[in-house]
């Protein structure tokens, strides 16, 4: 063998793990979700095999699927701007801190220790009626009578915030620590202010971190369905909760199949548009 | 003869290698090819594995209802008969059939199945077993109404044995809501506008359906004017602050009182009221009654799970248990002592006929569940 046929090799068979991983448990399943979404679901719950639109035309046409969907993109780019806007600033806190860097990452990864069901309940015993928030209103006497703030869609706002906040805080301050710290002091001995020279310089050079990050908090956002459960009203249901209703519920796994690949879908042409538009190469090309 | 084991191959294998007898490319390639053929069969011997039973599993309501379990049957099935039980928990019969349904046969074994619409859908599913009812001779001191219903579905063999029996009823904060306006306005409280943001209900389409039926005044086994059902669940809807999911999460917003009134199981109304809440529990003229069993899946070792149902149905264990979660058992009172506590326990009847219960008609539900559990879907969401 010569060598050049060995190193041409190499890569693949180092990848071979990784990508043995992805076939078996990300194109296989992914592969059999495709061919349930042209199955039926007869009446007693069994499913009929073959090849039906059925499905497919139910989830494409029907307005209900198109409004549940279009309320999860709204609130899933709600949630990412409300982590932009709260995560820049924390990001920035921590890439600029000295010596005290480690435990303030370590601060942010805490709460990955916990279960992210728990984490999400934790705000029924702060916002509930005979919560932390609550009594701490009454005792002052702010208010004379507990509020209602739990069940709503402003509180699934507030728990995708708390679970997708990490992400976007730890996606800034990879980017922002990458910056050299030298060229705002450049940009000040130039003449700008402080704020000039965050603005035309740290924030041009953090945005693909910004950026990665308001991918990854939208597209996990958009896909979750423990968060409105826990914390939404009888009417604040998202896509996820559809897929799970068919699947779970209605034991209809043919429409729950055509259903989640069309969120699969409409999740991939955002990121694809995102990568055509705002991509890494694209900004870093447009910056320099 | 002596028996050769897979050691011995082994040794005798090497043996021959160390003597010269196999090249080291002939010894390799034949370890090789024993690796393969166990790794292969392993996933068959597993049936040949199963004749000796080390475990049974069961799937249940979890809260108070598995601890009851848990303490009272299974920790003394196992150390009666050496056999482990593994107890998982479910949020409804749904949910758990999704589970079953995408498991392999044997995977499952036990389940506290509600209601007999359940029971039919497993049944018409192919996942039903039959019972050898000599191995379960408490069966005898079951309700015999309990038995029988079950025996129609499944055409006189019974895959399951009836356990307990409860109703849906309503439950109330008495600080806020009465006895007497209860009383006076049953299941319609749960569209009464006086408390808006303070009702809630279960997000299941058949608790749903029914209560909106009693709203309408309609019989809940046979609802002829199904808009004027929708309309009125839209309107609970509408009025509601949450879809409760769980029993815990239904007794947490009432003992919180996050909210005033909902429809509750019997059994978790108790549990709070035991606790200490001032909480009513109402059963409305044609409220929801229901009966639990313990359903043995197609494919389950049975002859354990006939053991293990005899010993739950054994008259101190199974008053043990419903004294634990609070819902009377399937135990005949003419038949069996019953103590003390069961009697007082909601929804019980003395008599052991349970003429005063009104079970849903499996036919009437199961016949519309694909429709009815759709469109419901929609209503729960605003449509």
């Amino acid at each position: 063998m010569s060598v050049e046929v060995r190193e041409a090799r190499q890569p693949w068979i180092l990848l071979s793990p990784a990508l043995t991983a992805v076939a078996l448990l990300l194109l296989v399943p992914l592969c059999f979700i495709v061919v349930y979404s042209f199955w039926l679901r007869t009446a007693t719950g069994a499913d009929q095999p073959g090849f039906y639109l059925d499905n497919w035309a139910e989830a494409l046409t029907d307005p209900f699927y198109r409004d549940i969907l279009l309320n999860t993109l709204k609130i899933a780019a709600i949630t990412t701007l409300v982590c932009a806007v709260m995560g820049y600033p924390s990001a920035y806190f921590i890439a600029r801190s000295r010596g005290n860097k480690a435990i303030l990452l370590l601060l942010l990864m805490l709460p990955f220790w916990i279960s992210y069901i728990i984490r999400t309940m934790s705000w029924i015993n702060i916002l509930g009626v005979s919560g932390a928030l609550n009594g701490f209103l009454l005792w002052t006497g702010i208010v004379g009578e507990p509020i209602q703030m739990l069940y709503n869609e402003a509180t699934v706002i507030l728990g995708l915030v708390h679970f997708l906040l990490p992400f976007m805080i730890l996606n800034i301050f990879v980017s922002l620590d990458g910056i050299d710290v030298t060229l705002e002091d450049a940009a000040n001995s130039l003449g700008a202010t402080r704020w000039e020279a965050f603005l035309q310089v740290t924030l041009p050079l953090s945005l693909p971190g910004l950026a990665a990050g308001g991918l990854l908090c939208f597209v996990l956002g958009a896909g979750t369905y423990i968060t409105p459960l826990v914390l939404g009203g009888p009417t604040d249901a998202m896509f996820a909760n559809l897929v799970f209703e068919a699947i779970i519920t209605q034991l209809n796994w043919p429409l729950g199949s055509a259903l989640s690949l069309m969120l699969l879908v409409v999740l991939g042409i955002l990121v694809a548009i995102y990568n055509r538009y705002l991509g890494m190469a694209q900004l870093m090309k447009g910056l320099g | 003869m002596k028996k050769i084991d897979n050691t011995i191959r082994y040794e005798r294998l090497r043996e021959r290698y160390m003597n010269g007898d196999l090249d080291r490319r002939s010894f390799l390639g034949l370890i090789g090819a024993a690796g393969l053929a166990y790794g292969v069969q392993t996933p068959f011997a597993r049936y040949a594995n199963a004749q000796t039973v080390g475990q049974v599993r069961f799937d249940g309501w979890g809260g108070v209802v598995s601890e009851a379990f848990r303490e009272y049957a299974f920790d003394p099935y196992t150390a009666d008969t050496g056999i482990e039980v593994v107890d998982g928990t479910f949020g409804g019969g749904d949910e758990y059939l999704s589970r079953v349904k995408a498991s392999q046969p044997g995977e499952y074994n036990i389940a506290h199945l509600s209601g007999v619409f359940d029971y039919a859908r497993y049944h018409n599913l192919g996942l039903s077993s039959e019972l050898n009812e000599a191995n379960i001779p408490n069966l005898e001191f079951v309700i015999p109404k309990l038995v029988e219903v079950f025996r129609k579905v499944s055409g006189g063999a019974l895959s399951c044995v009836p356990y307990d029996y409860g109703t849906t009823g309503l439950a109330y904060n008495r600080k806020y809501i009465s006895d007497e306006e209860m009383q006076q306005k049953g299941a319609k409280i749960l569209i009464d506008e006086a408390y808006k943001g303070k009702i809630a209900g279960w997000n299941d389409w058949r608790t749903r359906i029914w209560f909106a039926s009693l709203q309408t005044g309609q019989d809940p086994n046979g609802a002829t004017d199904m808009e004027a059902v929708w309309d009125a669940i839209r309107a609970h809807r509408d009025l509601s602050l949450k879809y409760w999911t769980s029993g815990a999460e239904l007794m947490s917003l009432l003992a919180e009182e996050e909210i005033y009134v909902t429809e509750g199981w019997s059994g978790r109304i108790y549990a709070l009221q035991e606790q200490g809440h001032d909480i009513g529990y109402y059963d409305p003229p044609n409220g929801y009654g229901w009966q639990e069993c313990l359903f043995v899946l197609k494919g389950s070792p049975m002859e354990a799970c006939e053991e293990l149902l005899n010993f739950m149905l054994a008259p101190e264990t199974s008053i043990a248990v419903a004294e634990g979660q609070n819902y009377p058992p399937a135990l005949d009172p003419n038949k069996v002592d019953l103590g003390s506590k069961i009697p007082t326990l909601p929804a019980f009847d003395p008599k052991g006929t349970l003429e005063g219960l009104t079970f849903a008609d499996p036919d009437y539900w199961n016949g519309n569940e694909a429709e009815w559990s759709k469109t419901f879907g929609r209503v729960q969401k605003g449509y």
